[in-house]
């Protein structure tokens, strides 16, 4: 059944009707275009889909829109300044040549954004653990943890 | 897409019980994290859902006035990880929900859909188990309260009926004032795994921190459902701590559980794990407590 939710994407109010059988991943991609979110597993394994929910990390695969309603959808188009700029988060995953095929990019830039945004420092270890909801199957985790490293360095 | 025929909101507890008894098909659906990939896996066609995600009355940790903590069973495992009353009360149970999956499930998956869920696996379960939580079950018909050593009925199921609602998890003060706590889950990587073995032990210690004066024993994977191991549990109590206890309880365990061989570990290999995950947990449990061993 289509229900009309508003919610706020990539800082615009966004109100559309959608399928209350949909997942924000379909959402997202599907009527609203935004294909930096990776259809991977759909099973919240992979983390290709992680969008930022109220500035949380959240497989959007395994979350329903209808969850959505009133609250805030961060994806990686959403980063991009008026001016053609990069966010600083993205900038380090290039200086740390942290990119191979580019497909869990999208996901770890964000989780990476969020760890930015709580203003803690972490260890090397600690930062394992909280890229661990993403697979690279490049197996680029070396490089992404230094681009990782590198964005809460350049924040702090 | 997912395959939802019908798919509705509840306001609130009352309204949530209210739907599930109108509906004989309504599924609940919190975090969603079990639920929508069974749906994915055609495990529930034309699924009713009856959605209680983020709702304010089910989330959070509060203390009352007695001491008796409450948790809601729709908080997820990362609010509950970062709960203060849990850092302070109950630390062993944030460190076992923080092994769920990977951080993006435990923003999404909730403690009470891992307790529901009916998982021998559930990472939650053997804290709780040790913590003698009491699950508050609420239906249009009113509320019980069910331990949660009665809960499970088999692997995948419990005593709660599909119109039951789990409102509470309760942890009484005498079930955690003066323990300290450990737990171990093993599996064969750090993320994304499902345990092939998880334990819990608390232990309480004498005053002058060198007797066993109560100890709590609990497991995942080592039967059908988790488990206490009563037994053990009552033959430590009075004894010095020692590595010769550590040992004595490692081996006493093993008469009361019953783990099966699958595909990620055989029968063998389980008996191995809990004896000396046993005698692990048992020993940072007694340091946790101010205890040498």
């Amino acid at each position: 059944m289509l229900k009309i939710i508003q919610m706020t994407v990539n800082g615009q109010p966004v109100e559309l009707a959608v399928d209350d059988r949909e997942a924000l991943l379909d959402t997202l991609r599907d009527r609203l275009g935004l294909t930096s979110v990776k259809r991977g597993c759909e099973v919240g394994e992979c983390g290709a889909c992680t969008v930022l929910i109220d500035g949380k990390a959240i497989d959007s695969c395994l979350y329903l829109t209808m969850w959505a309603q009133g609250r805030s959808i961060l994806t990686v188009e959403g980063l991009r300044r008026n001016d053609g700029t990069l966010d600083p988060v993205q900038q380090a995953f290039i200086d740390e040549c942290a990119v191979q095929c580019g497909f869990c990019t999208p996901g770890l830039i964000l989780t990476a954004l969020s760890l930015v945004m709580s203003g803690k420092a972490y260890t090397r270890d600690e930062l394992k653990t909280k890229i661990s909801g993403h697979l690279c199957r490049c197996t680029g985790y070396e490089n992404i943890l230094n681009a990782v490293e590198h964005a809460l360095k350049v924040h702090s | 897409m997912f395959d939802i025929q019908r798919f509705t909101a509840a306001s609130d507890a009352a309204d949530a019980v209210r739907l599930l008894r109108e509906d004989p098909d309504a599924v609940l659906i919190a975090g969603g994290t079990d639920v929508l990939i069974r749906i994915r896996e055609g495990k529930l066609p034309d699924a009713h859902l009856v959605s209680i995600h983020g709702l304010p009355e089910l989330t959070g940790v509060r203390r009352t006035p007695d001491g008796t903590i409450v948790i809601g069973p729709a908080t997820p495992f990362a609010v509950l990880a970062a709960d203060p009353i849990i850092q302070t009360c109950l630390p062993f149970l944030g460190e076992a929900v923080s092994r769920v999956g990977g951080p993006q499930t435990r923003e999404a998956g909730t403690v009470g859909g891992n307790l529901v869920n009916g998982a021998t696996s559930a990472d939650s379960a053997p804290s709780l188990c040790a913590l003698n939580a009491q699950l508050v079950l609420r239906s249009a018909d009113g509320t019980r309260t069910v331990p949660i050593t009665a809960f499970y009925t088999g692997p995948g199921r419990t005593v709660r009926r599909r119109d039951e609602l789990l409102t509470e998890i309760r942890i009484l003060p005498e079930d955690y004032a003066g323990f300290a706590g450990e737990t171990v889950k093993y599996g064969k990587r750090a993320a994304m795994e499902i345990a092939t073995l998880g334990c819990a032990v608390m232990v309480r210690l004498s005053d002058d921190k060198r007797t066993v004066r109560a100890l709590r024993l609990a497991y995942g994977v080592a039967a059908p459902t988790p488990i206490r191991c009563p037994q053990a549990e009552a033959a430590a109590v009075g004894k010095p701590v020692s590595t010769a206890l550590a040992d004595e309880i490692a081996h006493a365990v093993l008469d009361e559980v019953n783990p099966r061989s699958s595909w990620r570990a055989s029968r063998e290999f389980r008996l191995q794990l809990i004896e000396e995950l046993t005698r692990r947990a048992f020993r940072a449990a007694v340091i946790r407590a101010g205890g040498a061993i």
